[in-house]
């Protein structure tokens, strides 16, 4: 037996959720981690202290977008070539596409959104968040091949262990139509901290008013670097873009803090925030339904009250 | 234009998720059209207008998903065929689907990014492998020009704009449409429109849910009074350590 993992790049350097993964293969001690790589990225070598025995490099700037197809016959080829039964990915836009295509190709079983590593004493089980973060369901998986998409900060990285990684060069066979689908153009936000990414989150609802008052969130976010979101009714009122709405039919984030400000907390907000370390919640109803799955509450004005914490958060040297 | 959208049938976004053994507890679970399928849905709705073209809403599921079905149907599907069997996994589903629009020459299969129960996001991807098609997801905007998709989606750090020749597969999500509400003429019309039962043409599933667990509860929430915003950050910096 043994791993392939497939592990992404920015800027060069391996993503901490692709450690992650390589964290996740090494602790299946399911024989052999292998890496496959396909963006640009340097110290392939420094891999083998997660456990990472072969680095695979693909180096094709037609890899250089991600294209799905390319990139699950790029994994499903490698998985082959080192014989590979198992492969664990972090989840990303990238994995999410390419996972069940994989799985089709290498006739394997496929489990998305793992948050534990697998038990083996009744089969090959494994749990995955299920009903947007209001359950989880152990999940036995039939047959030779796996994929298993591992869920953000499902486990912590650890890099505690010895050796260099040996980087071979891997030149993948393409099928016909693995490049269908044309890229026209990429608009790379600028600036802000983008919100499926950030450890921080500041997210305000109706609470607010009124789209003119959200300097104040902003305020707190810039100090916190933090990202800002908003709940379902803000976005659906066009206060704020939907792409920061958060909750069941949004995005679903897991940061270190998440700070709701004037949101009451309805069952589908959160499940789309549950995964949260650590929330606090800013409401001036006592009896908003938030505070009963909050770590610290504050009941008071959201007008009166967020200003404040950003002065002590700049009073304490944050 | 030739449209299939895929729905599932899933409990409402207000419900409090239990469980009997390993089964859901469906007493006074009411179900609805996932949610973002009915995006897909709706879009799909949209481009048949415009187009002249047929929609067929297609569900894997028992007879208790006809309702559901019929929703979609009066939002404005022309008809629809259920595949009679529990959707036992994504593959299962997947195998249902592409052999049924394998030679029904359809454009684009829509579907929800995932279902909002299991939480796979598979069947999309499945299902454009199994017919050798693009498939693009999350799909959150849609506009075809002859016989080209132009398709927006999010990805790390921005957005990403893409382009395919039909037929293609895509996994869709908000903002592509907003969500239609039936009318009444929508759903008289839905009682007599076809819904075709065809039965499952394969059975491999091969995965299985073992058991159920419902997250952990958090601990009591820690009050803290409006005027003493320092002590929020001490206990942040201290206790949670999260600054």
């Amino acid at each position: 037996m043994s791993v392939l993992v497939y592990i992404e790049a920015d800027n060069n350097a391996v993503k901490k959720s692709s450690l992650e993964a390589l964290t996740y293969a090494a602790k299946m001690n399911a024989g052999d981690v292998t890496a496959l790589v396909t963006d640009k990225a340097e110290n392939l070598e420094e891999l083998g202290k997660y456990g990472v025995k072969t680095v695979l490099q693909v180096n094709d700037e037609k890899l250089s977008t991600r294209p799905v197809s390319a990139i699950a016959s790029a994994i499903a080829g490698a998985a082959q070539k080192v014989g590979a039964n198992a492969v664990v990915m972090s989840r990303s836009s990238t994995v999410d596409a390419a996972a069940p295509r994989v799985g089709v190709k290498m006739k394997a079983t496929v489990a998305s959104n793992v948050v534990a590593l697998p038990q083996n004493e009744n089969g090959f089980v494994v749990r995955r968040g299920v009903f947007t973060g209001k359950a989880f369901a152990d999940t036995k998986l039939e047959g030779e091949n796996k994929i298993l998409t591992i869920a953000k900060n499902a486990l912590a990285v650890d890099d505690s262990l010895s050796g260099s990684a040996t980087v071979e060069a891997f030149v993948p066979e393409f099928g016909a139509k693995d490049f269908a689908i044309k890229v026209t153009d990429v608009k790379k936000q600028e600036g802000d901290i983008l919100l499926p990414e950030a450890d921080l989150v500041v997210s305000a609802g109706r609470g607010m008013k009124g789209p003119e008052n959200w300097e104040m969130i902003e305020n707190l976010a810039n100090k916190l670097g933090a990202a800002t979101a908003c709940s379902k009714p803000v976005s659906d009122m066009d206060w704020r873009p939907h792409h920061e709405h958060v909750g069941q039919t949004g995005i679903k984030v897991a940061p270190s803090l998440y700070i709701a400000i004037g949101i009451s907390g309805a069952i589908q907000h959160l499940a789309g925030v549950n995964s949260s370390k650590t929330i606090v919640v800013i409401n001036k109803d006592s009896e908003a339904p938030f505070f009963k799955s909050a770590d610290y509450g504050i009941v008071g004005d959201a007008f009166d009250v967020v200003p404040k914490l950003t002065e002590a958060l700049e009073k304490a040297g944050i | 234009m030739n449209i299939l959208v895929c729905i599932c049938h899933v409990p409402d976004t207000t419900t409090k998720i239990k469980f009997t053994g390993t089964e859901l507890d469906k007493n006074g679970v009411q179900f609805i059209i996932g949610p973002y399928d009915d995006y897909a849905l709706a879009r799909a709705v949209e481009l048949k207008e415009a187009s002249k073209g047929k929609l067929t809403v297609l569900n894997v599921g028992e007879a208790d998903t006809e309702p559901t079905i019929r929703k979609a149907l009066a939002i404005g599907a022309d008809n629809a065929v259920r595949i009679n069997a529990h959707p036992k996994d994504a593959y299962f589903v997947a195998e249902q689907i592409a052999a049924y629009a394998k030679d029904k020459n359809f454009d684009m299969i829509l579907m929800g990014r995932e279902a909002s129960d299991y939480n796979g996001g598979q069947v999309h991807g499945m299902v454009a492998e199994m017919l050798d098609m693009p498939c693009i997801v999350p799909c959150m905007t849609l506009e075809v020009e002859g016989n080209t998709a132009k398709m927006g989606r999010e990805i790390e750090g921005g957005k990403e704009y893409v382009e395919c020749e039909m037929p293609f597969v895509a996994g869709c999500q908000e903002p592509i449409a907003e969500w239609k509400i039936p009318n009444m003429r929508g759903i008289m019309m839905a009682r007599k429109k076809p819904l075709e039962v065809i039965e499952p043409t394969s059975q491999s599933a091969p995965t299985e849910v073992m058991a159920y667990q419902l997250p952990a509860e958090r601990g009591n929430v820690k009050m803290i009074d409006a005027d003493n915003m320092d002590e929020l950050v001490r206990l942040l910096k201290e206790e949670a350590k999260v600054l």
